[in-house]
């Protein structure tokens, strides 16, 4: 009983620390900066599988851990890293305005978050249950950062944050989805990370910047 | 064996066409994909209404009434726009707007973003159909940017981030719907995420966590059908993509997430009860509706127009499975086949107007009937089709879904007419002079493909003259699935 109650113990620090790097996104401007925090969040959330997986003593989870590792925290922040390096773009400075009210409208999200998770955490019977909050609250949070970017990546850095959050809730609140899904929808990740490469060079090449203040010349007239 | 190969000629497809995609060849390959789809699809019609519905390959692939008759029509629009899409794409290369390369990403793409339609609609499993509709999203993300100029990275950039946010809500449903599931079913075995199962023990989930999913679902699934408020990437990947990606993305893509949509809400009634996911089908319905409609004044692009009317109409249906029971829901299914019908054959000859005038916008584009009658009236009949005059199909299944409001809930037929006086007018003020009036423009390089554009309107009308049996007795029965 003491290990699983150790834990448990660790997995919230986990998933307070996964919180924590949420917010530190939300105030970063270097994207550099950004891909470091995102390559973190996958670290911990390799971590935190290991330990479900090694509680729980589901072989399945482990195959996820593993799918965590390789993708979330190696391949796709090196893609990324490749990616602004190819487009010089690596100590670029994104102008943010008001961190504070931002940080403010953060913290409504996650009360928000963990009043919604509330029933959810009432029915698991999962040692994670706890987190389910948590990762309703970096599932927010990531949205928050993609509605006030501006910039291309970081839009893209948040989509791939809120996946995280994504993966983070099926963890904590099922042990994680049939490894089938799972494998689907890392596809679709990566497929979506290759598009969106190929992306940034079109829009650089027609808009010179990487800033979507120009794409804004469809509206109604 | 039929479905291995509803599902295998489009990415057989995809394969070869990424290969082969820039030859001279290319646009009749990806018809005759097309077709052998769409044989493929016939066959698997066939053996449904012979042995009844089919759990195959581990209980992964369900097909039934309801969604074997969307893969029909689904792969029978798929093979007229691949014809009209012939010519279209040989006139846009003449125009200089793509080259060989690009032919070969959009042929390609063509075929791909067809089969994830197709295995969204075929798959048992919740997860799967989430990862099917993300596919169909990636591939007609490439699609929209074909032509890479400002307008068209824009419109893809904004579907990309719309739809990838929408469908990130559609996965946390999923999660949740898991997790509902699997206090009852267990986790071991992975049939929680079945949709057989889960319709088998539906009472039994736990009704406040199939609430919130549900929620989750429809804004998620919601914003690819086009829903207000999340409907604004619509109108943009519409305009600024090639015209037969329009024609199959308002055809075909808003019935495949309309139909992830109902799948859910036949789980969630089961839990919770009709009350509430149907109030909120209603509400989201009318409020698309009304809104689509008066969007559609302030367009002054064709390929806009038409798109805030496919809005208008997507509202139209999703209110109408919202009213729900036997009629209601009939009447949905019918106007969700004319309207892909209708829909797709109107922007074959928005699509070959516009490339006569050599401009998107209304005002541009006059005398369509002096350039080339078929186009001219094609336009016409197609809007008027689309408007839901009589004897059109459009007439008899919007006026089941007026009817059926004003017994069941009579509050919300103002809304209704509404919509649809704002959209006739609408529509109809801006496609007269369009296709009558003088023009100089010159005729096309390659002469269009045009039979599309009649067969898919004379299956309308046929519709709303006549109903075999056979048919009507279909829908009924995918209208007794829904509930």
């Amino acid at each position: 009983m003491l290990k699983s109650h150790l834990i448990a113990q660790l997995l919230k620090l986990l998933a307070a620390g996964l919180l924590l790097i949420s917010f530190a996104m939300l105030s970063r401007r270097r994207t550099q900066r950004l891909i470091t925090l995102y390559a973190w969040q996958g670290a911990i959330l390799f971590l935190s599988t290991c330990l479900v997986a090694w509680d729980a003593g589901l072989t399945e989870l482990w195959y996820s851990a593993a799918l965590t590792l390789i993708l979330k925290v190696v391949a796709m922040p090196w893609i990324l890293h490749r990616l602004i390096q190819r487009l010089g773009a690596q100590w670029d400075n994104e102008p943010l305005v008001n961190i504070p009210i931002t940080m403010l409208a953060g913290l409504v999200l996650v009360i928000f978050a963990f009043g919604l998770a509330q029933p959810i955490t009432m029915m698991a019977t999962t040692i994670t249950r706890h987190t389910i909050g948590i990762a309703l609250a970096v599932i927010l949070l990531s949205f928050l950062m993609m509605i006030t970017r501006r910039r291309a990546i970081t839009q893209v850095i948040g989509f791939l944050a809120m996946e995280n959050g994504l993966f983070f809730a099926a963890t904590s609140a099922t042990y994680g989805m049939p490894m089938v899904i799972e494998l689907g929808i890392a596809l679709d990740l990566l497929v979506a990370v290759f598009i969106l490469g190929i992306f940034f060079f079109q829009i650089r090449e027609q808009f010179d910047s990487l800033d979507l203040h120009h794409l804004e010349s469809l509206r109604e007239d | 064996m039929e479905l291995l190969l509803v599902l295998g000629f489009p990415l057989l497809g995809t394969l070869l066409l990424a290969l082969l995609g820039s030859r001279r060849f290319a646009a009749e390959l990806n018809v005759t994909i097309s077709l052998a789809t769409l044989i493929a699809a016939a066959l698997l019609v066939l053996r449904v209404i012979r042995h009844g519905p089919l759990l195959v390959w581990h209980e992964q692939f369900f097909v039934d009434p309801f969604n074997v008759f969307l893969v029909a029509l689904t792969a029978f629009v798929g093979l007229t726009t691949a014809i009209f899409s012939r010519p279209y794409m040989r006139i846009e290369e003449h125009h200089g707007r793509v080259t060989p390369n690009r032919l070969r990403l959009y042929h390609s793409m063509y075929q791909l973003f067809m089969g994830a339609m197709l295995l969204a609609l075929l798959t048992n499993n919740m997860g799967l159909l989430w990862v099917a509709m993300e596919a169909a999203t990636l591939s007609t993300v490439l699609l929209v940017s074909l032509y890479r100029t400002r307008a068209s990275l824009e419109a893809a950039w904004k579907y990309f981030i719309l739809c990838g946010v929408g469908i990130a809500q559609a996965l946390f449903g999923t999660i949740l719907l898991y997790f509902a599931a699997e206090q009852t079913l267990g986790h071991e075995g992975m049939t929680a995420l079945l949709w057989t199962h889960l319709n088998a023990v539906k009472a039994h989930l736990e009704p406040r966590v199939l609430g919130l999913a549900f929620v989750f679902l429809l804004v998620g699934y919601g914003t690819k059908v086009g829903l207000a408020p999340l409907h604004n990437w619509l109108p943009d990947a519409h305009a600024e993509g090639p015209t037969p990606v329009s024609a199959v993305l308002s055809g075909l893509l808003l019935n495949v997430a309309l139909y992830a949509v109902i799948r859910c809400k036949v789980l969630v009634e089961g839990s919770i009860g009709a009350a509430l996911p149907g109030r909120m089908l209603m509400t989201f319905g009318l409020l698309t509706a009304v809104l689509g409609a008066f969007f559609l004044w302030r367009q002054r692009d064709i390929k806009r127009l038409f798109a805030y009317s496919s809005i208008e109409h997507m509202g139209i249906v999703t209110f109408a499975f919202g009213l729900g029971g036997p009629i209601a829901n009939f009447a949905a299914l019918l106007h969700m086949t004319l309207h892909s019908l209708t829909k797709s054959s109107i922007f074959f000859t928005a699509g070959h107007a516009s490339q006569a005038a050599g401009t998107q916008r209304m005002d541009g584009i006059r005398g369509l009937l002096g350039i080339s009658p078929t186009i001219g009236w094609g336009l016409m009949l197609g809007s008027i089709a689309i408007l839901g005059m009589p004897p059109f199909g459009v007439f008899a299944s919007e006026f089941l879904i007026l009817t059926t409001a004003m017994r069941e809930h009579p509050w919300a037929t103002p809304f209704l007419l509404i919509a649809l006086g704002v959209a006739f007018a609408g529509i109809f003020s801006k496609v007269q002079p369009m296709v009558f009036g003088e023009s100089d423009a010159p005729p096309l390089p390659h002469s269009p493909a045009l039979v599309p554009v009649f067969v898919h309107l004379a299956m309308v009308l046929a519709l709303g003259l006549y109903m075999p049996p056979a048919l009507a007795e279909w829908y009924r029965a995918a209208a007794r699935l829904i509930g």
